[in-house]
């Protein structure tokens, strides 16, 4: 009998024999993080749990990247409260303002190939692209692990997404999962762990498939996970060797198996407010935009700045659209500092800011009025997510957002000349 | 915990995701006190107001998608409303819910099938009344059972370390 990603990874970590769909497991989580969002929550409950000390300090991490810079009075209280919890249990893995969270725990290595890893964030499936069980839970549930070090899971089933060919031109990882999201609907993986194979995941960089496994929980995904190749075992300075047992079992059983050929993709857009409500981009071309994004834990990685800066490179955004760019790190930041990135985007018209969630989160720089239309590279647009409940928010691929941003409406990035 | 109760039902659609149920702005208010008058602001402003302590929210599937915030949760228990019956629910909001002491009860069929404002009657693990029919309701697991019955997971875990008796 085989074993899907999922379960192998769980009887990894739970050293049972074997598992099935359904089984209730214990996992002893390798890593755990909690953000700037639910700082006071984690120390309040922690405390009224009754526990003096997390279970272990070097496998805590906080990071500071919803509320930095602050932008509303109370604030600030969440910060203090991110330093005093890592001052008083002496948690040395602290990051303020470093990036993105979900950028930060691939890129820092502490998410990892077989591991298990639970963050207070509905986007921690994005470590699923380096073969790491990674998943969302609540604050109450982070202030029982880091007193216990552990917590149940239940067993997911599985589904199988096998995508093979080459991508077109002006097609990427987004398109492919919003295509997905598009088709198996917002609750469609409710529940399950989403497995990703076929040669166009093979020809996939890391930062793509990261792109992908942070989408999985718009269809309700518990996890979102990739085989570990030579690419991620780079990415994340492991021995290639020692995870073949993460590998794709022939034998295994998918609860459903879904088929695309890469060749027939084309751009896809999410449109308001769901991000199931996914449309072939000629559906909404000429749909005027008022602000463009181009960041977030799914498109702020330097693969995708590189394929903004081609589009815009030379060129200048429509005098009416707002243009910010949020690098998803400070390293990403760096190193598209030094490859001339930044300065394409700024010379185009672009507001770069410093790394960390910006707009996404729908609290600060960018938040739309009535009537207002934006085009982002993120991950929801539900009603009001990103400002007023009569703002309209479409998602997209770094190279639509781009080059809408230049026409001033929705536009097909194949439709412009290289 | 009671076994069966009844309340009055507020009717929602399908996907109601966490931002609808407590918009991003006021998740960092000092406390769930101050932070419930605006659940369900971008799609019903007046609602909080409106809600009274023992009624019940019927809604469609994928309820509490979304965001992992457990403020959702935690502003409907601060209205308290006495359970959410729903076609299916999102996975983290299921598990916020449960470690708050929040019951949610699936069933394929009530919310097709009712009114805002009608009346349903609760029998936990076994059936749903309304409007003079009856909906079979599956039993819930035990290990979750039991931290619904302990007022959630942090009267248990103040249990488990001698917090209180």
């Amino acid at each position: 009998m085989g074993h899907t990603l999922a379960e192998k990874i769980l009887i990894h970590n739970t050293k049972v024999k074997t598992c099935r769909p359904g089984d209730i497991v214990i996992t002893k989580p390798d890593v755990v993080m909690f953000h700037d969002i639910y700082t006071p929550f984690v120390y309040d409950k922690f405390k009224e749990m009754g526990f003096t000390k997390v279970w272990d300090k070097n496998k805590v991490v906080i990071m500071l990247d919803h509320l930095l810079p602050t932008c509303l009075k109370d604030d600030p209280r969440h910060l203090r409260y991110g330093y005093k919890f890592a001052e008083e249990f002496g948690i040395e893995n602290f990051h303020a303002a470093d990036g993105i969270s979900h950028q930060l725990m691939p890129e820092l290595r502490y998410a990892k190939p077989g591991g298990v890893v639970y963050v207070t964030d509905s986007h921690t499936t994005t470590y699923g692209a380096v073969g790491c069980f990674s998943t969302g839970i609540g604050y109450t549930e982070m202030a029982s692990i880091l007193g216990t070090g552990e917590l149940w899971a239940r067993v997911p089933s599985a589904i199988k997404i096998q995508i093979d060919g080459e991508l077109p031109a002006g097609v990427y990882a987004k398109d492919i999962i919003l295509r997905i999201l598009g088709d198996i609907k917002a609750d469609g993986g409710t529940y399950k762990s989403l497995e990703f194979c076929g040669t166009t995941v093979d020809a996939l960089s890391v930062d793509s498939r990261l792109t992908i496994s942070n989408m999985v929980v718009e269809c309700g995904g518990k996890v979102g996970l990739f085989a570990v190749d030579k690419k991620t075992a780079e990415y994340s300075g492991v021995d290639y060797e020692e995870f073949r047992w993460l590998q794709f079992d022939k034998e295994a059983e998918y609860e459903q198996e879904l088929h695309y050929d890469a060749t027939t993709l084309v751009p896809y857009v999410a449109c308001p407010p769901y991000v199931d409500n996914v449309h072939p981009i000629h559906d909404v071309a000429g749909i005027e935009v008022h602000e463009v994004f181009i960041g977030s834990c799914t498109n702020g990685r330097l693969e995708d700045l590189a394929i903004a800066a081609k589009i815009l490179e030379g060129k200048k955004i429509d005098k009416f659209v707002k243009f910010i760019v949020t690098p998803a790190s400070r390293q990403i930041f760096k190193d598209a500092i030094a490859a001339g990135y930044i300065e394409t985007l700024v010379q185009a018209g672009a507001m770069v800011t410093h790394p960390y969630c910006s707009l996404c989160q729908g609290r600060s720089g960018g938040l739309m009025a009535e009537n207002e239309v934006l085009l982002g590279t993120n991950n929801r647009n539900f009603l009001g997510r990103m400002g007023s409940a009569k703002a309209k928010t479409y998602l997209s691929s770094p190279a639509v957002a781009a080059v809408s941003a230049i026409t001033g409406k929705i536009t097909d990035p194949r439709t412009v000349s290289k | 915990m009671q076994r069966s109760f009844e309340g009055k039902i507020w009717r929602f659609g399908d996907d109601i995701d966490t931002d609808i149920i407590i918009p991003t702005q006021y998740v960092a208010l000092p406390t769930v006190e101050e932070m419930k008058q605006y659940t369900f602001e971008p799609l019903r402003p007046e609602l909080a107001a409106l809600i009274q302590p023992g009624d019940i929210i019927v809604a469609g599937k994928n309820f509490g998608c979304g965001s992992s915030r457990e403020q959702a949760p935690e502003v409907l228990c601060a209205l308290k409303i006495r359970c959410i019956i729903a076609k299916s629910f999102a996975r983290i909001f299921f598990r916020n819910a449960i470690n708050n002491g929040l019951l949610l009860i699936e069933s394929p069929d009530l919310q097709d099938h009712c009114e805002e404002g009608d009346t349903v009657k609760v029998e936990i693990n076994s059936k749903l009344v309304c409007n003079g029919k009856e909906y079979a309701i599956p039993a819930m697991p035990d290990n979750l059972f039991t931290i619904i019955e302990d007022g959630g997971l942090v009267r248990s875990m103040k249990k488990r370390n001698h917090v209180i008796e």
